[in-house]
């Protein structure tokens, strides 16, 4: 069995109401589509050029209103679902993960965990090459190189409506009343948008490098979510999305907590 | 009647020497890091040799991502305001497209509309536009569906079109003129060059698309094709025609600046209204928006359309809304 015949039996025993995978874009992309008749699920499209993190669309108001839907995940995106289950915003029995080459169903939380312990995590190569040499400069050049890379950025907020993770319905960057972070695109508004969405993410990251992608300018921009990951992980020894119940490091602490000041 | 020249390619650094010396800023694409983008060159071969375009558009030359409007002080009795004067570089756009060129007509429309926005005007009276006619396009291009083409002069002080050994040169306008003027000895007469740009076919009927818009606003299909949009604002902040903006104050206790921004009509907030009530609550509805405002309103109101088909949008966007696609189904019966 195929992906597509998969997706026509779901849709066609009624067990989802939609199939959210990928389709043929422009120039040969891969691009997000939500099929909803069995008849049309011959669009559907899976292989290695098939980037997009989709679990970005299941906490979004049109597809929650659909119903209980099927969903192409990758490991980031399967990540991404727990990460999101442990954040409780989206429930187990309202959601099928298609797995591997699409065919293989993940129905619970527990299934996910599971296949995901058979593949971990790894960087691709430019990033790992670039977070290296990140890591080599001093704080001085790493001021330097994000200055520089953040001075083009237009604050046109892809990054942050792309991340699967970016979920609130009110953003602080929207705030007006008060208003914590310029709304301008200069280097002060740059510099605190990214720092506030880099802290955010920090421990939450399931390092997808989908704000990165989406950056029209190419921005880096993962690499900050992905560092403050490490340092969580490193810190506290958690890593976003490996579990769909995680007691988050930065928002619970233990009376037992190594750490004076918290007692 | 455009005079046309021949403009050989070792003529361009006197071309862009001339333009410095005339105390001109020159905005030419460059390839940086892998990207091409506009930046301020000194010679020409700083400009990038192979684009089909830049990735943000050229109007950030005319209406920049943040512009001071105004500064105020608060003194112990009265507040001082202070309106800030318009920056306004002498500036040569060189190697823009066509597409790009006529833009600005776009946003001329809008910043000239009752009142005429002297930020905007300022920048534009400073701003000369060297285009340069497409002889390479992808498949996000679509500026023969929207008027316009490869070779279009609209909104080009000179245009020039790629031949052997240089450029055919048309002088278009009195700022073309004058820059002809500053280098006379580049120009050369031309010697019956032919203009030859790539085609780009026609992919929809666009004066049948904003008929078909009249009845189609509550259709269903606003939803469907808008469901993948994530709803940022990158096809605004890239797009040569957007013109939507914020206005802003940045302040502390002793007074702050008035700032204009970008903005976009993707986002839930951009019409959201104090009362908490939002007009455009869901993604389908401010996609409509972004259609019928280029497609459907600017005709109505300014006899033109909001967009050129440049196709910015497509390449920028995270999730391949494709908008020619989109605007071709739309105008199906
Ligand atoms: S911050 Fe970037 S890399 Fe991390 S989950 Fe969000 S989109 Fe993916
Ligand atoms: S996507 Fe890029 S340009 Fe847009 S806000 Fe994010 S970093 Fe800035
Ligand atoms: S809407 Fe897209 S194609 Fe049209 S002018 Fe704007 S960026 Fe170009
Ligand atoms: S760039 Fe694409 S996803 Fe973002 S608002 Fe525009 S159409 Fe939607």
């Amino acid at each position: 069995m195929d992906l597509r015949e998969k997706a026509r039996q779901l849709l066609e025993s009624g067990e989802v109401k939609a199939v959210i995978g990928y389709e043929k874009g422009t120039m040969g992309a891969r691009r997000p589509v939500f099929v909803k008749k069995a008849e049309r699920a011959d669009r559907l499209v899976l292989d290695g050029d098939c980037a997009q993190n989709l679990a970005t669309y299941l906490t979004r108001p049109e597809i929650r209103k659909l119903g209980r839907v099927a969903i192409t995940a990758g490991p980031d995106a399967l990540r991404a679902i727990l990460q999101l289950m442990a954040e409780r915003q989206i429930e187990e029995e309202n959601l099928l993960a298609l797995a591997g080459d699409g065919t293989v169903e993940l129905a619970s939380a527990q299934a996910i965990e599971e296949h995901l312990a058979l593949a971990p995590k790894e960087l691709p190569a430019r990033d790992r090459e670039l977070l290296e040499r990140l890591g080599k400069m001093d704080r001085a050049e790493r001021w330097a190189f994000w200055q520089k890379e953040l001075s083009r950025c237009v604050k046109c907020y892809a990054c942050r409506n792309s991340c699967p993770m970016c979920y609130c319905g009110h953003c602080t960057m929207d705030c007006n009343r008060p208003q914590w972070v310029p709304v301008a695109s200069h280097a002060l508004g740059n510099l605190e948008y990214h720092m506030v969405r880099a802290m955010h993410l920090a421990g939450r990251c399931v390092e997808c490098g989908d704000c990165g992608r989406a950056c029209p300018v190419g921005i880096p921009i993962h690499l900050l979510t992905f560092n403050c990951e490490e340092s969580v992980h490193q810190q506290f020894g958690q890593r976003a999305g490996a579990s769909s119940r995680l007691d988050y490091a930065l928002s619970t602490f233990r009376p037992d907590d190594k750490e004076s000041f918290i007692r | 009647m455009a005079e046309t020249f021949f403009l050989p390619q070792a003529s361009l650094d006197a071309l862009f020497a001339a333009l410095a010396k005339d105390g001109r800023r020159i905005l030419a694409p460059t390839d940086r890091d892998g990207r091409t983008e506009l930046n301020p060159v000194a010679s020409f071969q700083e400009v990038a040799a192979d684009y089909i375009q830049t990735i943000l558009s050229a109007k950030e030359a005319a209406f920049p991502k943040v512009e001071r409007l105004m500064t105020f002080t608060l003194g112990a009795k009265a507040v001082d305001l202070k309106d800030a004067e318009p920056h306004a570089e002498p500036t040569v756009l060189f190697g823009v497209r066509p597409c790009e060129a006529s833009g600005f007509g776009a946003l001329d429309a809008v910043f000239n509309w009752d009142t005429r926005d002297r930020f905007f005007n300022a920048r534009m009276e400073a701003l000369a536009i060297i285009g340069v006619g497409c002889t390479k396009k992808d498949d996000a291009c679509f500026c023969t569906s929207v008027g316009g083409g490869p070779g279009s002069t609209r909104g080009s002080d000179i245009l020039l079109t790629p031949v052997e050994g240089g450029f055919l040169a048309e002088v278009l306008t009195p700022k073309g003129r004058a820059m002809v003027a500053l280098a006379p000895g580049a120009f050369q007469p031309d010697p019956g060059l032919e203009k030859k740009v790539v085609e780009v076919p026609v992919a929809f009927d666009q004066p049948g698309l904003t008929r078909r818009l009249k009845d189609r606003f509550e259709d269903g299909i606003w939803m469907e094709q808008s469901l993948r949009c994530v709803g940022c604002g990158a096809c605004a902040y890239v797009c040569p025609t957007c013109v939507c903006f914020d206005i802003v104050e940045e302040a502390d206790a002793k007074g702050g600046h008035r700032l204009r921004t970008w903005d976009s009509c993707g986002g839930p907030m951009f019409t959201l209204h104090a009362s908490g009530h939002n007009p455009r609550e869901t993604q389908a509805q401010r996609w409509r928006q972004r259609v019928y405002h280029k497609f459907s309103y600017y005709p109505e109101r300014y006899d033109m359309l909001g967009c050129v088909g440049c196709g910015k949008c497509t390449r920028a966007c995270p999730v391949d809304m494709n908008l020619q696609e989109h605007l071709a189904e739309a105008a199906q019966a």
